[in-house]
């Protein structure tokens, strides 16, 4: 199976990310899906898409579970099957995987998947609580824990052994915000400076609010097919070649490290091995940014770098758009936004312009290899693809 | 008794409102399992038994919690902490008594409990431990 294409994927769409006031997650979903469909105008949605499987969160948001079946009649596909994944953060990154799944099992031949989240309708403490349901109950919120609480816990412990640096966390920020300026379809579109990011109000130390991603609404879709029948619907697929999937403790405070996730290196370990390529040979990347210390703990268990050298790395401008590695050209989820259903195909949308030549003021030139990182929770789920030309 | 109590979340806080901090130890692979739970999750065994945990601990990481969820805004701003056990398993929760400015990785802490839990008909009603500065 070493990087051999295992799907292709053929289009792709994006709604507009940010506050969609007046819309519902369905009429986003659908906003994403008329892309993907007139972007690839020799598929007949509903003649050759075999199925949908569709990545949301929380059924909280709108009330509304049983999620599926709605998003395929909202996007024209009924009849087709479809089926609703959720895995938090990661839960279109997990409708990935389980559409390259159907896909390998000759089942079906076109696979949509997509994901979606309507978040800004309600209260931010509202908006909190229900992010919050993917961290463990008993011990995690009943004890007072939030999400960037979480996620300053692993800050402060990857400081205090690594000497990371605040300032370091900040220019994950002011590197994601400039590429967001890039990204018409960014929630936030506006640059920040360090002393903007160090200066806004914390939320939980060491994190402040420009350390922390977006509360967003938005939708994400693609189009996956047997490899051998890419060429049928464009001239210009792009393969998905390795797949990586970790699990982890629900609790953070029950895992072995305080400063890496072990579901994103045996993400890692699986879908570099399957693609038979090395952090080296990665010419882009998405990874998961909830928070500017995720995005650095991400560039360690990724192997773009050493263990506790994530901090020089982003000194480094190693992952500007620029560097040697661009990380999150989209503007991540910190500028382009997290609509958290829908971020993991977002991300696979970023990395398909980008190898098709398409992300405009933000293309990297000559990519070849892409690579997507999505987190769910704390990181007790991690799912990672990697694609290529 | 305890030993018969059955390896569930809501009998871990029914100790925790007696003022005990307890854990499931397999008499198998000597696990001791934080949260409880009926199979040890290393070697899968079922024969298990409740063991109360000293309650002291080293700090390993913290975090001063400003934004909070509801039910805890009216403590905000407040320290939130995982702390090591020592007997090696680790916790998560509030630390009360100790200013923010002195919190330090590594310093030495001690579970206490909140068992004034005021009635309501809400689900849990579970009681609440916490960690404080360890007097020696």
């Amino acid at each position: 199976m070493r990087g051999k294409p295992l799907a292709a994927v053929v289009s792709a769409g994006l709604s507009k990310f940010g506050r969609r006031d007046g819309f519902s997650g369905r009429e986003l979903f659908a906003e994403a899906a008329l892309e993907a469909f007139e972007r690839c105008p020799n598929l007949d949605p509903k003649r050759d898409i075999d199925a949908l499987i569709i990545g949301n969160m929380s059924e909280s948001f709108e009330h509304q579970c049983h999620l599926a079946p709605i998003m395929s009649d909202w996007a024209g596909l009924l009849p087709a099957p479809s089926i609703r994944v959720e895995a938090a953060c990661a839960s279109s990154g997990a409708a990935i995987r389980y559409g390259l799944f159907a896909i390998l099992t000759g089942l079906y031949d076109v696979v949509m998947v997509g994901g979606f989240e309507k978040m800004t309708h309600r209260t931010t403490a509202e908006a909190t609580e229900y992010l919050a349901m993917a961290s463990d109950f008993p011990f995690e919120q009943w004890n007072g824990a939030t999400f960037p609480g979480l996620f300053a816990l692993m800050a402060t412990a990857h400081m205090h052994r690594y000497g990371t640096t605040e300032e370091q966390m900040a220019l994950v920020a002011v590197k994601n915000h400039h590429n967001g300026t890039l990204n018409p379809k960014a929630h936030m579109q506006r640059e920040v400076t360090i002393e903007q990011v160090l200066s806004s109000r914390v939320i939980a130390k060491p994190l402040k609010l420009f350390d922390c991603s977006l509360i967003s609404d938005g939708a994400s879709c693609a189009i996956l097919t047997r490899p051998e029948i890419a060429r049928k619907y464009t001239d210009t697929p792009i393969y998905i070649v390795g797949s990586g999937h970790g699990t982890d403790a629900i609790g953070l405070y029950e895992r072995d490290s305080l400063t890496s996730l072990d579901a994103t290196k045996r993400a890692a370990k699986e879908a570099y091995e399957m693609a038979g390529l090395g952090p080296d040979d990665i010419d882009v990347a998405e990874v998961h940014d909830c928070f500017t210390i995720a995005e650095i703990i991400a560039y360690e268990d990724l192997g773009f770098c050493k263990p506790g050298e994530g901090g020089k790395f982003i000194e480094s401008g190693a992952s500007t758009l620029n560097g040697e590695l661009p990380v999150n050209t989209s503007g991540g989820l910190k500028a382009k936004g997290h609509p958290v259903g829908a971020t993991g195909v977002a991300q696979l949308y970023e990395i398909y312009l980008q190898l098709t030549g398409q992300a405009g003021g933000r293309q990297v030139d000559g990519c070849e290899v892409g690579l997507t990182h999505n987190l769910g929770g704390s990181g007790a789920t991690c799912i990672i693809h990697i694609y290529r030309r | 008794m305890s030993g018969e109590a059955p390896f569930t979340i809501e009998q871990f806080y029914r100790f925790v409102s007696e003022k005990k901090l307890m854990g499931a130890k397999c008499n198998e692979c000597g696990k001791i399992l934080l949260p409880p739970r009926p199979i040890c999750p290393k070697c899968l065994s079922r024969n298990l038994s409740w063991v109360q945990l000293k309650n002291r601990g080293k700090l390993l990481t913290y975090t001063i919690i400003h934004v909070a969820p509801e039910r805890f805004q009216s403590m905000a701003p407040y320290a939130l902490g995982i702390i090591e056990l020592e007997e090696g398993v680790r916790l998560l929760g509030v630390i009360q008594g100790v200013r923010h400015e002195d919190l330090r990785v590594g310093m030495s802490l001690e579970v206490d409990f909140d068992t004034n839990v005021p009635a309501s008909p809400a689900w849990p009603p579970w009681p609440r431990y916490f960690f404080k500065l360890r007097r020696e």
